[in-house]
Protein backbone atom coordinates (compact mmCIF):
# COMPACT_ATOMS: atom_id res chain seq x y z
CA UNK A 1 0.00 0.00 0.00
CA UNK A 2 2.65 2.15 -0.51
CA UNK A 3 1.71 3.61 -3.35
CA UNK A 4 -1.35 5.76 -2.93
CA UNK A 5 -4.26 5.01 -6.40
CA UNK A 6 -6.03 7.85 -6.71
CA UNK A 7 -9.03 7.01 -8.75
CA UNK A 8 -12.39 9.45 -8.32
CA UNK A 9 -14.68 7.05 -9.97
CA UNK A 10 -13.95 4.18 -7.93
CA UNK A 11 -14.25 6.20 -5.31
CA UNK A 12 -17.50 7.49 -6.70
CA UNK A 13 -19.06 4.36 -7.33
CA UNK A 14 -18.51 2.84 -3.74
CA UNK A 15 -19.72 5.63 -2.75
CA UNK A 16 -22.65 5.09 -3.94
CA UNK A 17 -23.00 1.40 -3.25
CA UNK A 18 -21.97 1.43 0.31
CA UNK A 19 -24.75 2.64 2.05
CA UNK A 20 -26.92 0.29 -0.08
CA UNK A 21 -25.31 -2.49 0.90
CA UNK A 22 -25.15 -1.71 4.42
CA UNK A 23 -29.25 -1.29 4.55
CA UNK A 24 -29.75 -4.60 2.98
CA UNK A 25 -26.90 -5.81 5.41
CA UNK A 26 -29.30 -4.75 8.28
CA UNK A 27 -32.54 -6.26 6.60
CA UNK A 28 -31.42 -9.73 5.79
CA UNK A 29 -30.32 -9.60 9.58
CA UNK A 30 -33.56 -8.05 10.74
CA UNK A 31 -35.69 -10.06 8.23
CA UNK A 32 -33.93 -13.17 9.12
CA UNK A 33 -37.19 -14.98 10.66
CA UNK A 34 -39.04 -14.69 7.53
CA UNK A 35 -36.58 -15.27 4.72
CA UNK A 36 -32.93 -16.64 4.49
CA UNK A 37 -30.50 -14.97 5.94
CA UNK A 38 -29.94 -13.75 10.01
CA UNK A 39 -26.50 -12.71 11.43
CA UNK A 40 -23.50 -14.59 10.14
CA UNK A 41 -25.09 -13.35 6.31
CA UNK A 42 -26.06 -9.80 7.38
CA UNK A 43 -22.80 -9.48 9.07
CA UNK A 44 -20.88 -10.48 6.22
CA UNK A 45 -22.83 -7.96 3.75
CA UNK A 46 -22.36 -5.17 6.83
CA UNK A 47 -18.23 -5.90 6.58
CA UNK A 48 -18.49 -5.62 2.78
CA UNK A 49 -20.18 -1.86 2.59
CA UNK A 50 -17.39 -0.86 5.06
CA UNK A 51 -14.67 -2.31 3.42
CA UNK A 52 -15.67 -1.30 -0.37
CA UNK A 53 -14.97 1.90 1.57
CA UNK A 54 -11.57 1.03 2.65
CA UNK A 55 -10.17 -0.40 -0.29
CA UNK A 56 -11.57 2.42 -2.81
CA UNK A 57 -10.59 5.79 -0.73
CA UNK A 58 -7.55 4.41 1.64
CA UNK A 59 -6.80 4.48 5.23
CA UNK A 60 -6.96 8.21 5.75
CA UNK A 61 -10.53 8.71 4.53
CA UNK A 62 -11.98 5.19 5.52
CA UNK A 63 -11.18 6.70 9.12
CA UNK A 64 -14.29 8.87 8.55
CA UNK A 65 -16.51 6.57 8.29
CA UNK A 66 -15.81 3.68 10.59
CA UNK A 67 -12.83 4.25 12.96
CA UNK A 68 -10.35 1.14 13.45
CA UNK A 69 -9.92 1.58 17.50
CA UNK A 70 -13.84 0.78 17.09
CA UNK A 71 -13.01 -2.89 15.65
CA UNK A 72 -12.62 -4.73 19.37
CA UNK A 73 -14.93 -3.21 21.08
CA UNK A 74 -17.71 -3.88 18.90
CA UNK A 75 -17.16 -7.30 18.13
CA UNK A 76 -16.98 -7.81 22.17
CA UNK A 77 -20.13 -5.75 22.21
CA UNK A 78 -21.85 -8.51 19.41
CA UNK A 79 -20.15 -11.37 22.03
CA UNK A 80 -21.35 -9.68 24.76
CA UNK A 81 -25.33 -9.03 23.30
CA UNK A 82 -25.28 -12.97 23.40
CA UNK A 83 -23.73 -13.43 26.99
CA UNK A 84 -26.02 -11.29 28.48
CA UNK A 85 -29.02 -12.42 27.11
CA UNK A 86 -28.34 -15.64 28.35
CA UNK A 87 -26.92 -14.44 31.67
CA UNK A 88 -30.21 -12.58 31.62
CA UNK A 89 -32.62 -15.31 31.10
CA UNK A 90 -31.01 -17.82 33.80
CA UNK A 91 -31.27 -14.39 36.50
CA UNK A 92 -35.07 -14.08 35.60
CA UNK A 93 -35.28 -17.86 36.76
CA UNK A 94 -34.94 -20.15 33.05
CA UNK A 95 -32.09 -22.03 31.66
CA UNK A 96 -29.10 -20.31 29.75
CA UNK A 97 -30.48 -18.73 26.71
CA UNK A 98 -33.70 -19.84 27.48
CA UNK A 99 -35.61 -16.79 25.46
CA UNK A 100 -38.96 -17.71 27.04
CA UNK A 101 -37.93 -16.46 30.53
CA UNK A 102 -36.70 -13.06 29.28
CA UNK A 103 -37.99 -10.35 31.71
CA UNK A 104 -40.19 -8.18 29.52
CA UNK A 105 -44.02 -7.48 30.22
CA UNK A 106 -46.33 -7.88 28.18
CA UNK A 107 -45.32 -10.67 25.98
CA UNK A 108 -46.01 -14.20 25.53
CA UNK A 109 -43.66 -16.78 26.07
CA UNK A 110 -43.34 -17.73 22.39
CA UNK A 111 -43.28 -14.12 20.97
CA UNK A 112 -40.33 -13.95 23.80
CA UNK A 113 -38.61 -16.34 22.00
CA UNK A 114 -39.05 -14.58 19.19
CA UNK A 115 -37.32 -11.26 20.16
CA UNK A 116 -35.07 -13.25 21.53
CA UNK A 117 -33.53 -14.73 18.65
CA UNK A 118 -33.60 -11.17 16.81
CA UNK A 119 -31.29 -9.62 19.84
CA UNK A 120 -28.93 -12.48 19.71
CA UNK A 121 -28.96 -12.54 15.31
CA UNK A 122 -28.21 -8.11 15.97
CA UNK A 123 -24.96 -9.48 18.03
CA UNK A 124 -24.19 -12.31 15.49
CA UNK A 125 -24.34 -9.71 13.17
CA UNK A 126 -21.95 -6.93 15.22
CA UNK A 127 -19.30 -9.69 15.81
CA UNK A 128 -19.14 -10.83 12.31
CA UNK A 129 -18.60 -7.21 10.89
CA UNK A 130 -16.50 -5.93 13.33
CA UNK A 131 -13.97 -9.15 12.66
CA UNK A 132 -14.36 -9.20 9.19
CA UNK A 133 -13.08 -5.53 9.02
CA UNK A 134 -9.94 -6.32 11.81
CA UNK A 135 -8.97 -9.03 9.64
CA UNK A 136 -8.64 -6.93 6.72
CA UNK A 137 -7.39 -4.20 8.87
CA UNK A 138 -4.66 -6.10 10.52
CA UNK A 139 -3.59 -7.30 6.90
CA UNK A 140 -3.30 -4.33 5.59
CA UNK A 141 -0.95 -2.32 8.49
CA UNK A 142 1.53 -5.69 8.38
CA UNK A 143 1.71 -5.05 4.69
CA UNK A 144 2.54 -1.49 5.21
CA UNK A 145 5.59 -2.29 7.97
CA UNK A 146 6.64 -5.48 6.07
CA UNK B 1 -1.55 -39.25 -19.57
CA UNK B 2 -4.10 -36.80 -20.32
CA UNK B 3 -6.53 -39.15 -21.81
CA UNK B 4 -6.06 -41.33 -19.04
CA UNK B 5 -7.28 -38.05 -16.05
CA UNK B 6 -10.12 -37.61 -18.86
CA UNK B 7 -11.08 -41.59 -18.45
CA UNK B 8 -11.16 -41.17 -15.01
CA UNK B 9 -13.17 -38.18 -15.00
CA UNK B 10 -15.58 -39.43 -17.18
CA UNK B 11 -15.92 -42.21 -15.43
CA UNK B 12 -16.69 -40.34 -12.29
CA UNK B 13 -19.15 -38.79 -13.85
CA UNK B 14 -20.53 -42.32 -14.84
CA UNK B 15 -21.04 -43.44 -10.90
CA UNK B 16 -22.29 -39.65 -10.35
CA UNK B 17 -25.18 -40.16 -12.99
CA UNK B 18 -25.96 -43.38 -12.08
CA UNK B 19 -26.05 -42.81 -8.29
CA UNK B 20 -28.64 -39.50 -8.78
CA UNK B 21 -30.84 -41.87 -10.55
CA UNK B 22 -32.14 -43.06 -7.26
CA UNK B 23 -32.31 -39.84 -5.42
CA UNK B 24 -35.77 -39.30 -3.67
CA UNK B 25 -37.75 -36.44 -5.61
CA UNK B 26 -37.48 -32.90 -3.80
CA UNK B 27 -40.04 -32.16 -1.53
CA UNK B 28 -41.93 -35.27 -2.19
CA UNK B 29 -43.77 -35.69 1.46
CA UNK B 30 -42.92 -39.66 1.53
CA UNK B 31 -39.49 -39.74 1.56
CA UNK B 32 -37.82 -41.28 4.29
CA UNK B 33 -36.07 -38.15 6.28
CA UNK B 34 -39.84 -36.60 6.29
CA UNK B 35 -41.21 -39.97 7.81
CA UNK B 36 -42.20 -39.75 11.34
CA UNK B 37 -40.44 -43.26 11.72
CA UNK B 38 -37.01 -44.16 10.46
CA UNK B 39 -36.44 -47.64 8.73
CA UNK B 40 -35.00 -49.23 12.44
CA UNK B 41 -39.42 -47.97 13.67
CA UNK B 42 -37.40 -45.63 15.99
CA UNK B 43 -39.41 -41.62 15.98
CA UNK B 44 -37.11 -39.03 14.05
CA UNK B 45 -36.12 -36.42 16.26
CA UNK B 46 -35.95 -33.79 13.15
CA UNK B 47 -39.72 -34.37 13.15
CA UNK B 48 -40.37 -32.04 16.48
CA UNK B 49 -38.42 -29.21 14.86
CA UNK B 50 -40.28 -29.27 11.76
CA UNK B 51 -43.93 -29.61 13.11
CA UNK B 52 -43.49 -26.85 16.18
CA UNK B 53 -40.95 -24.35 15.67
CA UNK B 54 -43.84 -21.85 14.55
CA UNK B 55 -45.73 -22.63 18.05
CA UNK B 56 -42.12 -22.22 19.67
CA UNK B 57 -40.97 -19.27 18.76
CA UNK B 58 -43.42 -17.72 15.98
CA UNK B 59 -41.26 -17.44 13.27
CA UNK B 60 -41.49 -19.25 9.71
CA UNK B 61 -38.16 -19.82 9.05
CA UNK B 62 -37.49 -22.95 11.18
CA UNK B 63 -33.96 -22.76 9.97
CA UNK B 64 -33.68 -19.51 12.21
CA UNK B 65 -35.27 -21.08 14.96
CA UNK B 66 -33.05 -24.04 15.06
CA UNK B 67 -30.21 -21.61 15.12
CA UNK B 68 -31.12 -19.22 17.06
CA UNK B 69 -33.21 -21.60 20.20
CA UNK B 70 -33.14 -25.08 19.96
CA UNK B 71 -29.14 -24.86 19.12
CA UNK B 72 -28.41 -21.31 20.60
CA UNK B 73 -25.23 -22.54 22.27
CA UNK B 74 -23.78 -24.11 19.44
CA UNK B 75 -24.18 -20.67 17.81
CA UNK B 76 -22.82 -18.73 20.88
CA UNK B 77 -19.76 -21.01 20.26
CA UNK B 78 -19.49 -20.28 16.77
CA UNK B 79 -19.72 -16.57 17.22
CA UNK B 80 -16.93 -17.42 19.71
CA UNK B 81 -15.19 -19.22 17.26
CA UNK B 82 -14.87 -15.99 15.07
CA UNK B 83 -14.19 -13.62 17.59
CA UNK B 84 -11.04 -15.34 18.50
CA UNK B 85 -9.89 -15.33 14.78
CA UNK B 86 -10.13 -11.56 15.12
CA UNK B 87 -8.33 -11.28 17.89
CA UNK B 88 -5.27 -14.01 16.65
CA UNK B 89 -4.82 -11.48 13.76
CA UNK B 90 -3.98 -9.18 15.72
CA UNK B 91 -1.03 -11.17 17.30
CA UNK B 92 -0.18 -12.81 14.14
CA UNK B 93 0.25 -9.36 12.28
CA UNK B 94 1.28 -7.33 14.83
CA UNK B 95 3.70 -9.18 15.92
CA UNK B 96 4.98 -9.63 12.91
CA UNK B 97 4.94 -5.42 12.80
CA UNK B 98 7.05 -4.85 15.44
CA UNK B 99 10.00 -7.04 15.57
CA UNK B 100 10.63 -5.01 12.27
CA UNK B 101 10.78 -1.95 13.69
Amino acid sequence: MKEQFQSPIVLLGSRLLSPYIMLFGWYVIIHGHYSPGGGFQGGALLAASVLLIRVAGGTRLSSLQLREVINTPMATLGVAIYFLTGVVAVLAGGFFLDYGQLPIPGLEAAWLRYYGILIIEVGIGLTVMAILIMIYDNMVKGEDHA
Amino acid sequence: MKLLKFAILALFAGVLIYASNDLPYRGDPDNLMHAERSITDTPVKGNYFIQEAYNDARTPNMVTVVLGDYRSIDTFGEQVVIFTAGLITILVLRKQRRREE
